[in-house]
């Protein structure tokens, strides 16, 4: 409740927390609020040249290439989206911190394996990486958001391998070793509290790339299957009309932006209130 | 004929910027300096003596302080409005800086000749040769061994009090009119101390600079000014000739500052610490168990370096050190830095790694994990130098008080948080306090904090780890005397690692000297602080400042 109360007073974190909580309803509630089925190409959705329509009465954000209306897609893609950049997203923050956190404080032959692993993980083509699992596994939305949380959980772990081992040597944790705390005490009590800020930051800044990731992906046919839409390949299916029909990419390109940036704001907020040493603070 | 004044600061006011407007830190301060003075600046942390430095150097930081009023004049010239770029070259022209940190104020990554050349070329306009020459002759000034070598080095291969020569050096390369020395021998050793502050005297006579030295060491102030400024919360609370100061202080605090000063040899002629309650101190326990004995213990760093051939065997931190402590009595465990104490003190909890023997209330903890560990850890507790750095910030006092309570599996929610409660009612904090975090308390308070931490398992030895030397004198002597009262009333046995020969002499029973990890001098305090056998013994006490500037032994 604290936390709540906090931030509906910043405004920017509460212009953020509005518009994530608007665009999980419009997902949660897209059958009852989209117009027209996302997938049915509408005999009336296509000029008499066969270009798409612009935004308009009938269709309010136009249609797309065939003649589908964009606004429903956009909403039924906002399903796909978000279980990409939170759910993929999340995992990979929780791989790369698990990872991360036990290679930092364990060190040794151990540590050392695990960051040379993500180490090669780092090396490889992210990209090729996940056609080959793609390729593996029969695409469908849980294998793309489990493919995009195996390829992007290595930075996190790099860095907080990083923190960690400068947390290790703090006083604070010998203290503690001090008091006889076990590893797992000083582990989760005392050393992922202080990675927090960290996995927020990540998190948040993820989303919009995983969102990406997941166009590129099904733009190479490995990713969602047509015509189930999600933000990216709508994006990823008309850019090459973007002059005749700009709002098929400008849309979605500003949904995108604008629940990215609510994301940042929020976790932004939410990591200066988790933080009790900045409290009593301007 | 009164001599004229190198620099002289008048009803200076200094605002700093906060969330809540502006707030003044330093309050009409005027001081003047005349030729060939040391003036020595003296105050606890936060009485503004350092930001009265830097606004003399020009050197506020702009965001967040700003001179309000008055002036600062150097020979008649006013700086306090000089234009950055003219007042580049008076800092380090006319007036020089030294630093506390002698490591963090070089640049690690520069060579020692090329750091003296370049404040050399910078404001003397010498090239090549000569300026090399200069920093030859500088290094030579400041008693550098093997000057010409050490052109070459850089700051990680040298010691600390030879960092801080180099540091001086530069300072008076250009032959400034004021040197400023801010802390200048605050993380040097005592003997080194000695050394630098004997070579800021001599250096002053042959450059005939004036001196503003910043310290909060009233014995470094005894024996190095002429006159003194204390100061308090922005303001100058008294001003005047050292010798009448320091002998008939006119201002309450001035009086409480120095009655806090410890002074060796205060305690000369008696065998225990002060008592601090009424009750008559115990019998002699010559029958008791100690309750931490420790048989030649051995500490290394690191593995063996080199391969195959040639292998170096680690480096030795402690050798051969053996010790006991009688329950309620105190080891005082002093040495300089790098000396192996604090090495020491972490292998007796089972810390670190080591070799020998350690018994703690009967157990022998060599070789134990982890997890044996724990029964023991319950009667050996520790407390850090830093105590901000030693709790968790992101954990409420309350909870980091409790958890040892946790740990170990002891009392239930209810019964922790009356724990918790008396114990901060027992280290004299407010109960209420529980639920704040450490950085909305004061280092001594933290410092409490750590305390009530360390008796929440209600131990039988605690290993304090240069416990005091972070704090403040006045706050300093509240948290020793606290320690007393403790070993009072609950029988502690402390082994209380310092490198202030004077607050080893007032709270120990026992004295061990430490140097490069042996122990050159054991014995009762009275025998080692009175009759110290060893020279090296005898070379730390005749080091320490005394605070009284009619017994001048440094200068």
């Amino acid at each position: 409740m604290r936390v709540l109360k906090t931030m509906i007073r910043q405004p920017s974190a509460l212009f953020g927390l509005f518009i994530v909580v608007l665009v999980m309803g419009l997902a949660i509630a897209a059958p009852l609020i989209a117009p027209y089925s996302p997938n049915e190409q509408m005999f009336d959705g296509l000029t008499l040249e066969g270009a798409p329509m612009p935004p308009g009465a009938q269709f309010l954000l136009g249609t797309d290439t065939l003649g589908r209306d964009l606004l429903s897609r956009l909403l039924y893609g906002a399903r796909t989206s978000l279980v990409i950049g939170l759910v993929a997203n999340g995992i990979a923050v929780s791989i790369g911190l698990l990872i991360g956190i036990l290679a930092g404080y364990v060190r040794g032959l151990f540590g050392n394996l695990l960051m040379r692993f993500t180490d090669l993980m780092m090396a490889f083509p992210a990209l090729l990486l996940a056609i080959v699992l793609a390729a593996l596994l029969r695409p469908s939305l849980w294998i793309v958001a489990m493919v995009i949380a195996l390829v992007n959980w290595v930075q996190v772990a790099r860095i907080v391998y990083t923190e960690t081992r400068g947390l290790v040597e703090r006083d604070f944790i010998l203290a503690e070793r001090a008091l006889g705390a076990g590893h797992l005490r000083i582990l989760f009590h005392h050393i992922l509290p202080h990675l927090m800020p960290t996995a927020i930051v990540w998190g948040t800044l993820g989303i919009a790339t995983t969102v990406l990731l997941e166009a590129t992906l099904s733009f190479l046919g490995i990713g969602v299957q047509p015509p189930q839409p999600s933000w990216g390949n709508i994006i990823f299916e008309s850019q090459s009309y973007f002059q005749a029909a700009p709002w098929l990419v400008f849309i979605p390109g500003a949904v995108i932006l604008l629940t990215a940036l609510s994301f940042n704001l929020v976790g932004d907020a939410l990591r200066d209130i988790l933080d009790p040493t900045q409290r009593g603070r301007g | 004929m009164i001599p004229a004044s190198v620099l002289a600061v008048d009803k200076l006011c200094v605002d700093a910027r906060t969330p809540e407007g502006l707030r003044r830190v330093i309050d009409d301060v005027s001081f003047s300096l005349t030729a060939g003075e040391t003036l020595c600046i003296a105050g606890e942390s936060g009485s503004g003596k350092s930001v009265t430095s830097l606004a003399i150097m020009g050197l506020l930081p702009k965001t967040s302080l700003q001179i309000a009023s008055g002036s600062i004049a150097l020979e008649g010239r006013e700086l306090s409005r000089l234009p950055n770029r003219a007042m580049r070259s008076v800092r380090g022209g006319d007036i020089a800086m030294v630093f506390q940190e002698p490591m963090t104020s070089l640049n690690p990554v520069m060579s020692i000749g090329a750091q003296l050349t370049e404040a050399i070329r910078e404001h003397q306009g010498s090239e090549g040769k000569s300026a090399d020459a200069t920093a030859l002759r500088m290094l030579d000034a400041v008693h550098m061994s093997e000057p010409a070598k050490r052109l070459k080095q850089y700051p990680h291969e040298l010691s600390g009090g030879m960092r801080q020569r180099v540091m001086i050096a530069m300072a008076l390369s250009c032959r400034p009119k004021v040197l400023i020395a801010d802390e200048p021998t605050t993380a040097l050793d005592v003997t080194v101390q000695a050394q630098i502050l004997r070579l800021i005297n001599e250096l002053k006579r042959e450059f005939g600079a004036s001196v503003v030295l910043i310290t909060h060491d009233m014995g470094v102030v005894a024996q190095m000014a002429d006159r003194v400024i204390i100061m308090q919360s922005g303001r100058i609370i008294e001003q005047g000739e050292a010798v009448p100061l320091f002998g008939a202080p006119r201002e309450r605090y001035t009086r409480e500052l120095l009655a806090a000063v410890p002074r060796l040899g205060s305690c000369s002629g008696t065998e225990g610490p002060p008592r601090k309650g009424a009750q008559p101190a115990q019998p002699p326990a010559a029958d008791r168990q100690p309750v931490l004995t420790v048989q030649k213990l051995d500490v290394t760093y690191g593995k063996a370096t080199g391969w195959l051939f040639g292998k170096t065997p680690p480096l030795p931190v402690v050798s051969d050190v053996s010790f006991e402590i009688l329950p309620g009595q105190t080891l005082g465990l002093v040495g300089e830095s790098g000396s192996g104490k604090s090495t020491t003190g972490k292998a007796v909890l089972g810390l670190l790694p080591f070799k020998g023997n350690v018994v703690i209330d009967n157990r022998n903890i060599a070789g134990l994990s982890q997890r044996q560990m724990r029964p023991v850890r319950r009667c050996a507790q520790m407390i850090f130098q830093d105590p901000y750095a030693s709790l968790d910030p992101r954990m409420a006092v309350g909870a980091a008080i409790a958890e040892p309570l946790v740990i170990h599996g002891l009392a239930n929610k209810g019964e922790r948080e009356d724990r918790v409660a008396d114990l901060l009612r027992r280290v004299g904090l407010a109960p209420d306090s529980a639920s704040r975090y450490p950085h909305e308390f004061s280092g001594g308070q933290r410092q409490r904090i750590c305390i009530a931490r360390a008796l929440a398992l209600g131990p039988k030895l605690i290993v304090a780890d240069e416990s005091v030397a972070a704090l403040d004198v006045s706050v300093r002597a509240h948290v020793l005397d606290l320690m007393l009262e403790l070993q009072e009333t609950m029988g502690l046995a402390y082994l209380l690692i310092s490198h202030d020969m004077a607050v080893i002499e007032q709270m120990s029973h026992n004295v061990a000297v430490m140097r490069s990890g042996r122990i050159v001098e054991m014995g009762s305090r009275r025998s080692v602080f009175e009759t110290p056998r060893n020279a090296y013994t005898q070379a730390l006490i005749e080091a320490v400042p005394v605070p009284d500037p009619r017994r001048r032994h440094l200068v």
